[in-house]
């Protein structure tokens, strides 16, 4: 067994004896390493390791949660009390408990050994032909800040019904920021890269990303305001699909905050649509075998031909639902308690290229940037009116480049107003874990001068 | 209070640090606790609590820095972290200058400990607010109310000699309220905290809750947001996350070292108008972004950024204003020891001048009353911002009409800024947090009413 599954049984046998009934514990242990480079050269490295252990306890119908970095006996001795201690202020809730499900999936390629091969110099290297492939385009005035960041780490989780399961995953990402234009008419471009390793990022492709996204946008104005077909691009339409996603938990609908609330069944998109959620895809960073209380996890369909699938359910949720549990209990690190998430949404693909969106739309809109979504989105009735930069489409063409502006609408008109999906996928870090491609959307108002 | 390290063992760890060189380095070690408990549909749960203890060490070379963490803060972890980041460096030992014991920071008074106080009296306090918030009207749907506290208690050692220690409390009480008439469904939020003890939960409470309830009653009869370029008044508290957001960022030294802030080379410019001067001050007494030191173990202060119109200062942490030849100004601050210091704002706001909240709405004849925002987000390389309007008001013949709602502001700091045309006298500091660099710091936003003669508002009607 592992450290970290011991000490997980531990904290268990340690709540029983501080009065819990049933118990949870979650223990993890990471590496994380960030390189930041400016000039040329090293403008910050870290190096860090990190474990610690969060532990849920249930006393009848009423749960706790106490989380700390101290592994030793008298540590995990105070953890529990202090968990069962929590438990004792919480109300009844009949719904509470451990999942009835229990299990693993198995997920290939969580994994990368490469991770930890790489030395700290290569990181650094490919942090530097990063900056230098944005730096090597006409009119880039700047590049302000090149990341790279990887970790690698386990996880074990076991309960007091007998589950214990433990995994090991890496990732590694980069991200550059680069600038076009001076002063007030100064724009900035954001290339990003996510794999499960060093080896798996695209250096020259991330800086040339940063710098085109960039020099798209010299020269921006704010244009008059209009109604038109807008096209997000895939950063964009993931900021969105991330946000609809969180209205999706069956936390959010139950708990009366979701425009989805009693839609199940309903038409609330484009015929064409599909979205799921996949925590088994390798190719997302929050795929795993079990979600973050146990359940197995699996491939949800959310959004299929339009109409609205399901809600996205954790045991406790399930359980008030009379449903069955989606494996959708998240987990950001051992100081949260499970809640539901969203884990990596894969938005399926259509068959048309930028392009010919871009043509479809004729005149319109076509956005690379929105700032402001989560103020600028009510929850519960889904109107929105959110900043956004991007460049005019004129004539089906890429034309001049736009900025201020506010794009207004609600989140289920904007779904039934999709036309066409994209046909170029990718995974983005934006809205959670994304694999999104470009929307084309009908009418919609832009406000600018 | 004991300490969390020996200073000779802190000593050592500098020396292992700087080991194979470097400029500076430093040692930063914390022991945090944390207590959380929310009531949502009418029950309280999801209390938790947390203890961490760990440590971080810095090794600055010219303009590089070299940094490892480690949770818990036995010996021979904290001996080892340093090793780890020593390896990074190429270069000849360096002793650091003797340490002596941390002496404690000016602090901010905590008259009761919160972790004195009976848990079972943080859930009466949101059941209490639960009920008050159901009382303002029958439309009041659902209420969610939190409760946050945590103790931080740091120590920073250097190899300058530095040896200082803090003890930061903070308490936070938090309320949304959802109304609902007519399958129209709004909400209403209000918070109140600050670096202090469980004192500033006493007084009345639940008026956060009625506060609450209210802001969501109100925008049930909300008209759309009107569109374009008009004068908008911007209330105090909250309101003042617009300053943050649109100015301050830009006003970060690391922003303005990398020609990221439109707000470089811009020191002694009159950039608004002779009335308006603002601060970033992170040694207001028990103020939600105050410390008796920041994260590099200097001690806050009150900084004038904006002085008669004319912008006076950057925001320095110690690596920045090295870099600059100048001192920091106290804003080094981190979000725990996992993190890198980084230039960060404390409490920032607008002085408050000798106009009244009536006077400034009576001189505008059609315009936006801009309570409170929802957030906001900026672009600081070109000051470019949009805040979402939560609370707001059109403003008709030098009075406030009807409420609106789906309004943004979008605009550019330094327009912003040169566009504000009055200042009330009612200051008033909020509570937020703010985000950069992957770090969540508390950060007071505040100010009393402004005035700005014309900013873009993108609203939902039809214009």
């Amino acid at each position: 067994m592992s450290e970290l599954a011991t000490a997980a049984e531990r904290a268990l046998a340690l709540a029983a004896d501080a009065g819990a009934d049933e118990a949870e514990a979650w223990c993890e242990r990471s590496v994380s390493r960030q390189i930041r480079v400016y000039d040329g050269r090293v403008e910050s490295l870290s190096d860090a390791g990190s474990r610690g252990l969060g532990l849920r306890v249930f006393c009848g119908a009423r749960s706790g949660y106490a989380y700390g970095t101290d592994l030793t006996d008298a540590g995990l001795a105070a953890l529990a009390h202090a968990a069962v201690g929590a438990a004792r202020v919480a109300d009844e809730d009949e719904y509470a408990g451990l999942p009835d499900e229990c299990g693993t999936t198995p997920v290939e390629g969580l994994f990368s050994p490469a991770v930890r091969e790489w030395t700290t110099e290569r990181k650094v290297e490919l942090a530097l032909q990063i900056e230098r492939a944005a730096r090597a385009h006409a009119g880039v005035t700047q590049v302000e800040d090149v990341v790279y960041a990887d970790s690698e780490g386990e996880v074990a989780l076991a309960n007091t019904r007998g589950f214990s399961a433990a995994y090991e995953a890496s990732a590694a990402w980069a991200y550059v920021s680069a600038f076009a234009g001076e002063g007030a008419d100064l724009m900035t471009g954001l290339g990003v890269g996510l794999a499960r390793d060093p080896g798996g990022l695209d250096p020259v492709a991330i800086g040339d990303e940063g710098a085109e996204r960039a020099l798209a946008l010299r020269g921006a104005r704010q244009p008059k305001s209009r109604h038109c077909p807008v096209v997000l691009d895939a950063f964009v339409a993931a900021s969105f699909l991330g946000f609809i996603g969180g209205m999706l938990s069956a936390e959010a609908v139950q708990r009366g905050r979701s425009l989805f609330a009693g839609r199940e069944g309903e038409e609330i998109a484009w015929s064409g649509l599909r979205l799921a959620d996949d925590a088994t895809d390798p190719g997302g960073l929050e795929s795993a075998p079990f979600d973050g209380e146990g359940s197995p996890s699996r491939r949800t369909v959310l959004i299929e031909d339009g109409r609205l699938a399901t809600y996205l359910f954790d045991a406790r949720t399930a359980r008030k639902a009379g449903r069955r549990t989606t494996g959708s209990a998240g987990r950001s690190s051992y100081r949260t308690p499970p809640s539901v998430s969203t884990k990596n949404l894969v938005l399926d693909p259509g068959d048309a290229p930028l392009e010919e969106l871009l043509r479809r739309a004729g005149d319109g809109l076509y956005v690379t940037d929105v700032a402001g979504l989560h103020s600028g989105v009510n929850p519960v009735s889904g109107t929105f009116s959110v900043g956004a930069t991007g460049r005019l489409i004129e004539d089906g063409e890429l034309g001049r480049p736009v900025r201020e502006i506010t794009i207004a609408s609600d989140l289920v008109s904007m779904l039934r107003s999709v036309q066409a999906v994209g046909s170029e996928t990718r995974w983005v870090p934006f809205g959670g874990s994304v694999k999104a491609a470009p929307l084309l959307l009908g009418e919609m108002a832009v406000s600018g001068a | 209070m004991s300490g969390l390290v020996d200073p000779e063992l802190a000593a050592r760890v500098l020396e292992r640090a700087l080991a194979r060189g470097g400029d500076f380095a430093d040692l930063y070690v914390e022991d945090r606790s944390s207590l959380a408990v929310t009531l949502d549909d009418r029950r309280v749960e999801r209390p938790q609590t947390g203890r961490e203890r760990g440590a971080s060490v810095r090794v600055v070379v010219g303009d590089a820095s070299y940094f490892g963490h480690v949770d818990g803060l036995a010996e021979e972890d904290l001996l080892r972290v340093a090793e780890s980041v020593a390896q990074a460096v190429r270069g000849d030992a360096r002793a650091p200058a003797a340490l002596g014991a941390a002496s404690a920071a000016k602090g901010h008074e905590v008259r009761r400990r919160p972790e004195e106080v009976d848990a079972a009296t943080k859930a009466e306090l949101l059941r209490a607010c639960d009920e008050r918030a159901r009382s303002v009207a029958g439309e009041i749907a659902q209420v969610s109310a939190s409760y946050a506290e945590s103790r931080r208690r740091v120590e920073i050692y250097n190899s300058d000699g530095l040896a200082a220690a803090d003890d930061r409390t903070r308490v936070r009480l938090g309320v949304q309220a959802v109304a609902r008439r007519d399958g129209r469904v709004e909400t209403g939020h209000e918070t109140l905290g600050g670096h202090a003890g469980f004192e500033l939960l006493e007084a009345d409470p639940e008026a956060v809750a009625e506060s609450a309830a209210r802001k969501a009653l109100t925008l049930l009869d909300a008209v759309d947001a009107p569109t374009g370029k008009m004068p908008v008044v911007v209330g105090n508290g909250f309101g003042g996350v617009l300053l943050h957001e649109a100015v301050g960022h830009g006003l970060e030294a690391d922003a303005i070292q990398k020609r990221a802030s439109i707000y470089a080379g811009k020191l002694n410019d009159k950039v608004a108008e002779p009335f308006v001067t603002a601060y970033d001050d992170g040694a207001r007494a028990n103020a939600w972004g105050s410390d008796g030191i920041d994260d590099e173990g200097t001690p806050t202060q009150r900084t004038t950024i904006i002085e008669e119109g004319r912008l006076t200062s950057y925001l320095y942490d110690l690596v920045r204003a090295r870099k600059d030849g100048v001192r920091s100004t106290g804003n080094g601050r981190r979000e725990s020891f996992r993190h890198l210091p980084l230039p960060r704002m404390t409490n920032t706001y607008f002085a408050p001048g000798d106009a009244t909240k009536d006077d400034l709405i009576a001189g505008v004849k059609r315009g936006l009353y801009a309570v409170s925002f929802g957030g906001g987000q900026v672009e600081p390389a070109t000051g470019d911002f949009v805040f979402g309007v939560s609370e707001g008001y059109l403003i008709e013949n030098g009075r406030v009409t009807a409420p609106v709602r789906g309004a943004t502001l979008i605009g550019n700091g330094l327009e912003a800024l040169a566009a504000i045309d009055g200042i009330a006298s009612d200051l008033d500091i909020a509570t937020g947090f703010c985000g950069k660099g992957g770090q969540r710091v508390p950060a007071g936003v505040g100010q009393p009413h402004v005035r700005l003669r014309a900013l873009t508002v993108g609203g939902t009607a039809s214009s």
